[in-house]
């Protein structure tokens, strides 16, 4: 029993990486006023491209830099069509995930099948010699190790930065924003462009890290939990890793009890991690007064 | 040699597309005055100071800050140069803690910042200018009042040395009006300057120094307010309009009254649960307005729900015309002449994105159904609409423009207008002159005075204890969800009234 809970914990991590750096990306843009329902092709975008230069150049460094700019600069026409352009963001956000999804499908065709060396885990001596815990935080891939410096981080920035306090002023209110002297329309597009760098890496801790291979459409839906979390969390970097914890631990749990044939079908395994954040949803029904940022209100008439 | 203004505008124009905002603007400010700018709504007040702030730009003209010229491309600019702006509907992030608020204004900030430091220097101001408010609150949580002193606060801390403010009191109970206009002498002792814009006469009379009358555009004149009258300045500001109300004429109608209206101690919830009407008891007759006095959220909107029936009492009943109608629908109260003009229009009147036409004929729409309500008679709607714009006065150009795009005042005109040519039994008007001019102002109050000459019960619901003085035939006031007076308006005055609704007197 100890055995399968670390198991599961360690598993929960690992698998939860991913949806956390969407779910970070996520949260900042949210913050200033953006959602980004392409977030999901954003991670395509930097599942895809990770790999492919992993593939040519076996060169970390130059992996990790390809798909963060490959999620940033294709959240920048999210950015471009809802702020300069005033689009509706459900429907931006829409087509940029299909965008994504349809030119990673053609970019990553030759790659299908591929195996690679990737990132594998990297103990840290002595700290993962704890028990329980060492084993479950500290024996992962340096991408894993990043949220745990990101996470607290980004919520250093948000809520305790003149900087972060500009990104929450802007996505509560534009006007207001402005007339305190910030530049509304450039911090949107900071935060969407790093929203989108962050979901780039989480797409190639999938491809690079988690699986080391590549497969069409691999991220199965990570994009779209990762909004779901960002609701749940409350717009809340640290809350927002909970979240994603729980998660990743369903994932692990299931496949846990796939590793032991269980002989419950896999298919229902496979749904678990989705039925809990359905279930999440629906327990956590209403959020908090004012928790959400009031500029996402007008997700449905573009930025004013 | 001449003394330099503080501030100097000089031949400020400003268009939009087919609007002459404003107009070859002349204008000085001196330092450490309180200047008024005075004018009625669409003088061109607005546009003006948003120009000295930056969120717009003249066509034409120069503006001088202490002799030398200076271009406000911005409010960060504005800001730079000292200029401050307490907006109407005030620049603050409901969500955001007051301290945070404050902390967003200041450029020179920490890019970690210290909430403690920033609570020590919120204090000194405060302190200094009487203007305290706990700077840890969130904004959504405060009151009007407080929310402006918020507003000050960070303007003073960011270093203003000249503030604009929009029509401040519009929002303000009657002592926290005193309170304000204290606070500008405090700060003009301190070498502030205030710049402040009103359709007010009388506040104009008990604060400003100076007073800058606009009217349509351009500079009527300036004159110093211990040189004037508040006749002196209705005439600049109108021109050659008779505002007279005159109630007299208007008499209510000869014969019998019939009580319309009954509540016997009503009482209901408030939506926090909460008790929001406590034993109310009054009554309306035909031919009489009832004006109820308050503050708003004392139970004037609960009053008014209960009426309709949109809110249901704990305890007591609702008699119309003598029948018993507090369990009625609100369907049933309605079909039994009761209208209302709601404390909103663009929220609770209008379907916003539906045109001016569609609007006027919502809620008398059964009126115009052909084949048993399929379609509808547009031919006789154009007719009526027609009609009421005609006969009111109503400034809608265009009947097919959607009523979002319409002024807040023309809103609450339609509605008014809408609700009034249902031929009602009972009218229920909350704030029927917020926010008007003069003008409209005076409209309104002819169309309360026809409807009591038509028979109609009025129950009128105010702030503005001169309208409730000058129109009602009975007053009441409430405060916390009770009746704590009732008055013929001759019986009593406008300071026994303050006190009571202000909690500061018992009944």
């Amino acid at each position: 029993m100890f055995l399968f809970l670390q198991g599961v914990l360690t598993g929960a991590v690992r698998s939860e990486t991913s949806v956390l750096y969407a779910t970070l990306g996520e949260t900042l843009g949210e913050r200033a006023g953006i959602t980004n329902l392409g977030m999901e092709g954003c991670m395509l975008m930097g599942a895809c491209l990770g790999f492919v230069t992993m593939a040519h150049t076996d060169n970390l460094a130059l992996s990790m830099m390809a798909a963060a700019l490959a999620g940033g600069l294709s959240s920048l026409i999210h950015a471009f069509l809802v702020v300069t352009r005033r689009a509706n963001q459900l429907a931006s956000g829409l087509a940029l995930m299909f965008f994504g999804l349809g030119v990673t499908g053609f970019i990553g065709r030759p790659y299908v099948g591929m195996k690679i060396r990737g990132l594998n885990e990297l103990p840290i001596p002595y700290l993962s010699e704890i028990p329980f815990v060492g084993p479950i935080l500290f024996t992962h891939d340096v991408l894993t190790y990043l949220t745990y410096l990101l996470t607290p981080l980004l919520w250093v920035f948000l809520f305790y930065t003149r900087w972060g306090l500009a990104v929450r002023a802007v996505g509560e209110n534009r006007t207001v924003a402005y007339a305190s002297g910030l530049r509304p329309s450039l911090i949107q597009y900071l935060a969407v462009f790093f929203g989108g760098m962050l979901a780039g890496l989480g797409g190639a801790h999938l491809s690079i890290a988690y699986t080391h291979m590549w497969v069409e459409g691999m991220t199965a839906g990570r994009g779209f939990i990762a909004v779901a979390l960002v609701i749940f969390s409350m717009w809340h970097p640290l809350r927002g890793m909970l979240g994603t914890l729980l998660f990743g631990g369903a994932i692990a749990f299931q496949l846990q009890l796939q590793a032991r044939g269980s002989r419950i079908s896999p298919y229902i395994l496979d749904m678990t991690p989705y039925l809990l954040t359905l279930a999440v949803l629906l327990l956590w029904g209403r959020t908090r007064k004012h928790a959400m940022p009031e500029g996402l209100k007008a997700v449905f008439e573009g930025v004013d | 040699m001449e003394r330099i203004p503080y501030l100097r505008l000089e031949n400020i124009t400003k268009t939009f597309p087919g609007v002459l905002a404003n107009y070859s603007i002349n204008l000085s400010i001196e330092k450490s005055e309180v200047h008024a700018i005075l004018g009625e709504n669409g003088a061109g007040k607005s546009t003006l100071m948003k120009i000295l702030y930056g969120f717009y730009r003249p066509d034409t003209g120069n503006i001088y800050l202490d002799g030398t010229p200076v271009d406000i491309r911005s409010p960060l600019e504005a800001s730079r140069l000292g200029i401050g702006m307490v907006f109407q509907n005030f620049m603050l992030i409901p969500a955001f803690s007051v301290v945070e608020n404050i902390a967003l204004a200041l450029p020179k900030l920490n890019v970690l910042f210290k909430r403690s430091e920033m609570e020590e220097r919120m204090a000194v101001v405060a302190d200094r200018y009487g203007l305290s408010v706990d700077p840890r609150a969130r904004v959504w949580q405060l009151s009007v009042g407080e929310k402006q002193r918020v507003e000050i606060v960070k303007l003073l801390l960011s270093g203003a040395r000249m503030l604009i403010f929009d029509e401040p009191t519009s929002v303000l109970a009657p002592h926290e009006i005193e309170g304000l206009f204290q606070i500008f002498k405090n700060l003009t002792n301190d070498g502030y300057t205030i710049l402040f814009i009103t359709h007010k006469l009388r506040e104009v009379m008990a604060c400003a120094d100076r007073v800058t009358v606009l009217r349509r555009g351009s500079v009527v004149g300036t004159v110093l307010r211990s040189d004037t009258t508040e006749q002196e300045l209705a005439y600049m500001m109108l021109g050659e309009q008779s505002l007279h109300l005159d109630r007299s004429t208007k008499k209510p109608p000869e014969g019998r009254s019939k009580t319309v209206l009954e509540l016997k101690g009503v009482e209901v919830s408030d939506d926090r649960g909460g008790l929001g009407l406590k034993e109310v008891s009054f009554s309306i007759s035909s031919g009489e307005i009832v004006g109820v006095a308050g503050v708003s959220g004392n139970g004037q909107k609960e009053l008014g729900e209960v009426v309709l029936g949109l809110r249901r009492c704990r305890a007591g009943s609702v008699l119309l015309h003598g029948n018993d109608a507090t369990q009625w629908s609100v369907a049933r109260i309605l079909g039994e002449g009761v209208a209302c003009m709601p404390e909103d229009p663009l929220v609770m009147g209008v379907a916003p994105g539906m045109t001016a036409q569609e609007n006027m004929i919502l809620t008398d729409r059964m009126n115009y159904f052909r084949h048993g309500g399929l379609f509808i008679d547009w031919k006789a709607v154009r007719a009526e609409v027609e009609r009421r714009v005609e006969n009111f006065g109503l400034p809608i150009p265009n009947l097919d423009t959607p009523v979002i795009a319409l002024s807040g005042g023309n809103v609450q005109r339609l509605v008014f207008v809408r609700e009034v040519a249902r031929r009602p039994s009972l009218l229920i008007a909350y704030y029927p002159t917020r926010g008007l001019d003069l003008a409209a102002t005076k409209m309104a109050n002819d169309l309360l005075l026809a409807c009591r000459e038509a028979g109609i019960a009025v129950l009128l619901i105010s702030e503005d204890l001169e309208e409730l003085f000058s129109l009602s035939d009975r007053l009441i006031v409430m405060h916390r969800g009770e009746v704590v007076g009732s008055f013929k308006p001759e019986e009593t005055d406008r300071l026994e009234v303050g006190l009571l609704m202000t909690g500061s007197k018992a009944p």
